[in-house]
Formats: C-alpha cells, structure tokens, sequence
C-alpha cells in the first residue's frame, strides 16, 4: 500500500488566513480553519511518517492452490536455502579469521603490504555475506577509485548498504557505534579499513567528527571515505535531507544511488523494530537480495553555492537516478522534535499578513 | 506496521461509522484505522500526546498544544469523531463547531475577549505584542458590532464564519 500522492512531497506552507486584499475583518481573525486543517492533515497522513514504513507483507497465500506453494516455498527457504547460507557464512569466516588474524599481527611492520592484504579480506568476507543473502548486485558506472580529496555520498537503507558496497571496494566508512557484535566488528575490523565513529547523543562529537573526516580524506593511503548523509536508515521510497557535514569539506563528493528490489525480500532495516541480528536473519531467510548501484559523476561546490544548497543538488541527484521521492525533512526528527523556528516562520507570516491587512481602508 | 490486533469487523467499523455519524465511509475508516495503529506505537489503544509530537508536520502547527488537550487520550472510536469535522461530508455547521470547541477551552459554551486571544497569542507567537494583539482584536470586534466585553456563544459563531466560505478538509487516503 503506497501512499503516492505527488502533491504533498512538495511541501508547501500553506497560508494561515485567507489571502486577500481586503480590510481585515472578524471573521478572519476568528477563521483558524487553515491552521486547522494542516494540523489535522499531519495527524492522518505525514510525509515524514512514510518514509519510515516498512512494506506490509501481502498475504497472497490465500487460496487452495498459492497456500501449498507458499507452504514450499517456507520449507525451501528455512529448510534448504537457510542452512546452505549459514554454511557459506561460517566457511568464509573462518577464511577470513585464519588470514587476518595472522596477517595483523604478523606484518606488523610491513604496514603496506598489511593493508593491501587486509582491504582485500574485507571485500572478501562482505562478499560472502552478500552470499549468503544470495545477493544478486547490479554495478553501473565506474568503480570508485583511490584518489585523496574526495568523499563518497550514497543513500541508506539498511546496514547492509555498506557490506553491499564494500564488496566491490574496501570503503573507510562513517557509522554510529552499536553495541553488541556488530559493535565488537566495528572495533575490530572496520578499524583497519580506517572507519570513524560518531555517537548520535553527543552533542560536541560532531565537532570531533568533522576533524577526523578533514584529516582522513587528506591523507593519500587512506581507504576512500564512504558517508550516508541521511544520518538514518530511511525505506528506500524517499530521501529525507542530506546533512551538509559531509558537502563542507572541501573536497569532491561522488555520489553513490542503491535502489532495492522490493519484489525479492525489503531490506528496509527498521531499527526500532528490529536488531540488526534479526534484520540478517530475515534477509538469510528470502529468496534474494537484489539491488542496483550506480556510481554516479562526480561533483564539486559550485561557486556562490552554500554547502547546504549543495547536499540538496546532490540528494537530487540520487533521488532522480533511483527513483526516490524527496521529503523535506531531517532524518534526526525519529529521535528529537523539530525545532521552533518553523512554527516561528508559520507564525510571522500571519501576523505580516494581519498587519499588512489592518492598513487597508474600505469595506 | 501496527500491532496484529490490527483487526477491525465489520460491526466495528459500523459502530464507529454510528458514533461520527456517517461523516466517513467504511473504507476511510479502515484506512483511518490503520493511521490510527501506526501512530499508536506502544499499541496502548489510544494515542499519546508524545506520539502525536513525534509527526513533525504536526509538531510545527501553532495550534498543536490547544488540538493536543482535545485529542490526547482518545480511543479509535473518539479519535474518528474528533476528526469528522474535518470529512468533506461534515456540514458547515459540524466545522464552526469544531472551531468554536477549539477556542471555548472551559467548555461553557461561550467564547471571551481572552479566549480569542489566547487563541491569537498561539498563532503569532513573538512577533506581536501582547498590547498590539489587544487593540487589533478589540478593532475588529468593536467593527463586528460586538465589545470587548461580548460573550460570544456558537449562534454568533455561526453567523460570523457562516458565510466566509469556510473551507477546512482533509482527504483520508483510502487504497
């Protein structure tokens, strides 16, 4: 169930008293009905709301012959395909662990040679998970190459939008720390690919995060630096705005389009609902993952251009290249309230239009 | 998306359609029903003053808080009849009283020089003055034929809004 309707994706403030140019009268101070009907609006349907919905499961086992297929298909599934995944998923961590472990320790002093080894390890084992969802990746466009001064912007889905790009190219990636084993990974191994790490809650970390970003994309044998600038997994129908850290860095910004294939198995991860381990597990229990990646030209600030004007023009880009719908909002909105200043503006245009209506002579 | 208990029959929705009397159609119900579930995250039944703050498109309206203090707590059934007012099937009169609900906030029945204040001071916030909000009002009151000293009640109400071509709809999204 979609909600497509065109219209409300360009958020417009509408007026909150009727547009005339006539004296201002009673009636229109008394007339609350617009603000009225954008607050009930908001309370049956909200952009911002739908950017976060999962896609129900369509029951279409309903009858007596799609019921037994379904029924195989669930055995197929959890039965045959499910084992054979966890399998491939345990072989290709032992290959992993018996190579890296050794090769970090050991070529301690061949720094070089250790991380050539090791960004290959990890393409590796990102190759095996994609395995092991029989993840069936569609790559356009040229593969990112390791250049400094540049920074790789993509759309976010799920977690697995990294292991799905990492396959093809060992990313420094920038992720909020987790807990749990995806926390100890992250500790782990996603340091030797030179990832960063930010914590939503903190307030001064973004300072702290900003440093460690200019620092890492000026060094030359530094992993090229993938960031989400959504800041939240989002359902792969709309982009919520891009936050401009990443676009005031200086530098060029590539950017990078994921579109799912919802047919197969949605790979929304929505982390309210659900933990990553579950999340996997759903995905280990489809049919397949099939998605598409382009990597898209590569852009640059244009002069007179503010880098929030930037992310937006950028954001536009991805948009339009997956097919993604725009909404105006901040992904931080799931976690925090909006700030005041845009009732504030709601509230300054009435009283411009009340006053400008005031100094009117006639009936 | 909801809870499992997202299950409405058929006597439900007649019951709920009695209660906002046939304001919506079925299939809007159903769909309001769903609005309802998505909203009400801790499937509590009712939906609370924090999840209705977590709409942002909702957070941001001047007349959130006083909208709050109607709909805070409201079961399916009464959530459904709060918004009638708002169906394009509602009479004219069903939406001037909703308004008029919506400024008489102790609930007599008659609506006060500060009442329609208190309403202004919500919608232009800091960018008027308290004493240019008095005189503003009092202006146009004076104009109307009424006194800072009117009690207005819903016949007044009425005939002042009645023919301003009101229009306050909201379209329920239906499959």
């Amino acid at each position: 169930m979609d909600l497509d309707r065109p219209n409300i994706e360009e958020y417009l403030p509408s007026e909150a008293i009727q547009e005339s140019n006539e004296k201002l009268h009673l009636r229109d101070l008394l007339d609350i009905s617009p603000t009225l009907t954008e607050a009930a609006g908001a309370i049956v349907d909200d952009s911002f709301t739908r950017c976060f919905k999962s896609n129900p499961s369509e029951p279409w086992n309903w009858n007596v012959y799609l019921f037994p297929l379904w029924c195989f298909g669930v055995v197929v599934r959890y039965g045959i395909l499910f084992p054979v995944r966890v399998l491939v998923l345990t072989i290709g961590w032992i290959i992993f662990l018996s190579s890296f472990i050794p090769a970090h320790f050991l070529l301690r002093s061949h720094d070089k040679w250790r991380k050539k080894i090791e960004r290959y390890l990890v393409e590796l084992i990102c190759s095996f998970f994609v395995a092991s969802w029989t993840g069936v990746v569609k790559y356009h466009g040229p593969r990112p190459s390791m250049r400094p001064k540049q920074v790789f912007v993509a759309n976010h889905t799920s977690m697995i939008d990294f292991i799905v790009l990492e396959q093809m190219t060992a990313f420094a990636v920038i992720m909020q720390k987790h807990p749990g084993w995806v926390g100890l990974l992250q500790s782990t191994i996603l340091e030797s690919v030179g990832c960063i790490w930010f914590n939503r809650a903190e307030a001064k970390d973004r300072e702290i995060v900003a440093r460690k970003l200019r620092d890492h994309i000026q060094g030359v044998d530094n992993n090229p630096l993938l960031i989400f600038p959504e800041g939240t997994c989002v359902n792969n129908h709309y982009t919520v705005m891009f936050k401009k850290g990443a676009f005031e860095l200086g530098c060029t910004v590539c950017p990078i389009a994921i579109k799912y294939n919802k047919i197969f198995v949605d790979a929304f991860w929505n982390s309210k609902k659900q933990s990553f381990t579950m999340h996997l597990l759903h995905l280990m229990t489809s049919w397949a993952v099939v998605c598409d990646v382009w990597y898209l030209e590569p852009q640059n600030i244009r002069p007179g251009e503010t880098p929030i004007e930037f992310a937006e023009r950028v954001r536009d880009i991805i948009s339009v290249r997956a097919g993604l719908k725009k909404v105006p909002w901040d992904g931080y909105l799931k976690y925090s309230r909006p700030s005041p200043k845009h009732r504030e503006r709601k509230q300054q245009r009435f009283v411009e239009s009340v006053l400008q209506r005031l100094e009117k002579k006639g009936k | 998306m909801g809870n499992t208990s997202s299950m409405l029959t058929q006597y439900d929705i007649e019951e709920v359609q009695e209660h906002c009397n046939h304001t919506f159609s079925q299939q809007e119900i159903v769909s309001l029903y769903q609005r309802f579930c998505q909203l009400d995250r801790n499937g509590a039944g009712f939906i609370s003053a924090e999840e209705f703050l977590s709409v942002p498109e909702f957070a941001v309206n001047p007349l959130c808080q006083r909208l709050l203090r109607m709909v805070d707590g409201l079961n399916f059934k009464e959530f459904v009849a709060f918004l009638s007012a708002f169906s394009s099937r509602a009479t004219m009169q069903q939406k001037i009283e909703f308004i008029f609900k919506v400024y008489d906030t102790d609930c007599n029945g008659k609506v006060a020089f500060n009442d329609i204040l208190d309403v202004l001071r919500d919608l232009t916030g800091s960018f008027m003055s308290e004493q240019q909000r008095q005189q503003v009002l009092a202006h146009v009151l004076e104009e109307a034929g009424y006194s800072k000293d009117s009690l207005l009640e819903l016949a007044d109400f009425i005939k002042i809004l009645g023919n301003s071509g009101l229009k306050m709809e909201v379209e329920v999204p239906v499959d």
